[in-house]
């Protein structure tokens, strides 16, 4: 009767605990908050340099003088630390830590919310703030409430021009914007097996958007051919007859093309009931949804033809960069009139590259869509890669099942 | 130091309300503490930021949701916030207010509007509003020495020098 957190944290559930924290990852934003922090300290030095990463993503190349002076302080620390540094172009935090830099049943710390994407692993994953992270810089650990679990029990198989995210979003729909505070989720059931890693990094990367701290895999076949990739090995995990405080069945089969519409994320409508809604502006990338394997799939529908909205193309990592560009599909988003950004957040939060105007509509491959957050007074909608490149072909929202 | 408990005017604001809309993304590039007091609450409700200082925050479910920005938290002790109450918060926030040294209260204040005098204590876990007590549930001693120190800075510099 335990839970995967349960054992990875080693304590029931409800408890408080302070445990060694395995990787602690920051980016450029937050990263510069937390040595801020460290610094008034007075700390002498990190405690564990190896296991703190810094990415840039989130303003990345620099937007203005102001980010590129704290970027430029962040940067000299994390090489005066050995910290491990990702310079500009990298890619997203969760995307570069889940190439090759986390294990099954590690404990990780991300200073972003989104942290709970790398939980896709087996790992406990979770975020912070800033404050958080220059205590772990300075003492190696962190302290952590073990959380009570919703479990999410999948059967069936998604149908054709269905993707993992309208599982995200038909999930968070179901549970709300505040339906597992302070839970861990875990999936589970037999339709596991055939998720692959990124689409297990999709569903985990929304947890928080439920309230959630995590949302977890358990470490299996899948998971060691893809760690495997990076020359490491990974044990696998099963479950014990967990004890989750709450159970969802989600059969795949049952599963449409879906969007959340403005401003609520958990507010989903299906793709056909919302098409021929006029969009300004398509989105793919993110955290969520800018891996290769998302890219691929726009561009499988995008190939030959031409978008009649503004696309920007937003690769999640650089690895996904290189191998979209060669198996020629970057050329195929390029050629059908995509304006592909590097390596990071790109529009996600609203700062560069891609703000939206007032009473612009935009769909996104994002994972959450706050009032304002792409741009004051816009709308967007989120969606899968597949519907956003289906819309942007038509220049309005459109089934993805009426174009694949 | 942090101070555990106090009486201030309530301001109410809605549920689920995100770190985005308490300090917006574009503000966030700065070491200035200030620039973030002055734009506090900017895409929610611009009339809100004078109205904080000596506040009690109260707000709805989930407060505190979405992004793991720290400034969000700043930035309302900064505007002059004494607390925040809320049923339910997002955990990073609840996290990052005490890490910051902003005091937060989980309890549903039923019957609170703008303006009423509210009277609370961190510490035995209470808030009073006309008369009436609400009971808080408890943070844990952790929770409590990190808010005392005044923040997790303090906190730190305080075990590291000892
Ligand atoms: S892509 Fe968006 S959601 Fe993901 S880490 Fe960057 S800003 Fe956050």
């Amino acid at each position: 009767m335990v839970t995967l957190s349960e054992k990875i944290l080693g304590a029931p559930a409800g408890t408080y605990i302070d445990r060694k924290v395995d990787r602690a990852f920051s980016h450029d934003g937050t990263g510069i908050q937390a040595k801020i922090v460290y610094d008034r300290m007075g700390s002498p030095r990190l405690a564990n340099p190896s296991s703190v990463y810094i990415i840039y993503d989130h303003l990345s190349p620099a937007n203005n003088s102001q980010t590129a002076e704290l970027q430029a302080e962040l940067r000299q620390f994390s090489r005066h630390e050995h910290v491990h540094f990702f310079d500009i172009g990298s890619g997203i935090c969760h995307q570069v830590m889940s190439e090759g830099h986390v294990l099954p049943g590690e404990i990780v710390i991300g200073a972003d919310s989104h942290s709970c994407t790398l939980g896709a692993f087996g790992a406990f994953a979770t975020g912070v703030g800033a404050s958080d992270m220059a205590g772990i810089w300075v003492s190696g650990e962190t302290w952590l409430r073990v959380p009570d679990t919703t479990g999410f029990i999948l059967s069936g198989d998604l149908q054709k021009g269905v993707e993992w995210k309208d599982l995200a979003l038909s999930y968070i729909a179901r549970l709300g914007m505040d339906g597992a505070t302070y839970q861990a989720l875990e999936f589970t059931g037999e339709s596991t097996g055939t998720i692959p890693m990124e689409g297990r990094l999709t569903l985990c990367n929304m947890a928080v958007e439920a309230g959630a701290k995590t949302g977890l895999f358990y470490a299996d076949k899948v998971t060691a051919r893809y760690l495997g990739r990076y020359n490491l090995s990974a044990d696998e995990q099963s479950p014990d007859d967990p004890g989750y405080v709450r159970e969802e069945f989600l059969d795949l089969d049952d599963l449409e093309p879906v969007c959340a519409v403005p401003h609520r994320v958990d507010t989903i409508q299906s793709a056909g009931c919302l098409a021929g809604t006029p969009i300004d502006q398509v989105f793919i990338g993110t955290c969520t949804n800018g891996r290769y394997e998302d890219l691929a799939r726009a561009a499988a529908i995008l190939k030959g033809k031409q978008v009649r909205v503004r696309t920007i193309v937003v690769p999640a990592s650089m690895q996904d960069y290189l191998k979209a560009t060669k198996t020629g599909i970057l050329a195929d988003l390029i050629q059908a009139g995509c304006v592909v950004g590097p390596p990071g957040c790109g529009p996600c939060l609203g700062a560069h590259m891609g703000v939206l105007g007032e009473g612009e509509v935009a769909l996104s491959t994002a994972n959450r869509n706050f009032k304002n957050r792409m741009g004051i007074g816009a709308s967007y909608y989120l969606c899968s890669p597949t519907t956003a490149a289906a819309s942007a072909i038509r220049g309005e929202i459109t089934d993805p099942r009426e174009v694949v | 130091m942090t101070s555990l408990n106090g009486r201030g005017h309530a301001v109410c604001i809605g549920a689920d309300i995100d770190t985005d809309l308490v300090i917006a993304g574009r503000y966030l590039r700065t070491k200035d503490r200030k620039v973030w007091a002055d734009h506090v609450f900017e895409d929610l409700d611009p009339g809100l930021a004078p109205r904080l200082k000596g506040a009690v925050l109260v707000a709805g479910k989930n407060m505190g949701c979405g992004s793991s920005r720290e400034q969000a938290a700043v930035a309302l002790r900064e505007a002059g916030v004494l607390v925040v109450i809320a049923p339910t918060f997002a955990r990073i926030f609840f996290r990052n207010c005490i890490n910051i040294g902003l005091p937060v209260m989980e309890c549903e204040l039923r019957g609170c509007r703008d303006g009423m005098t509210i009277t609370y204590d961190c510490t035995d876990g209470w808030v009073e509003l006309e008369g009436r007590r609400f009971s808080s549930r408890p943070l844990s001693p952790r929770m409590e020495d990190i808010l005392a120190s005044g923040g997790l800075d303090e906190y730190w510099k305080g075990r590291l020098s000892r």
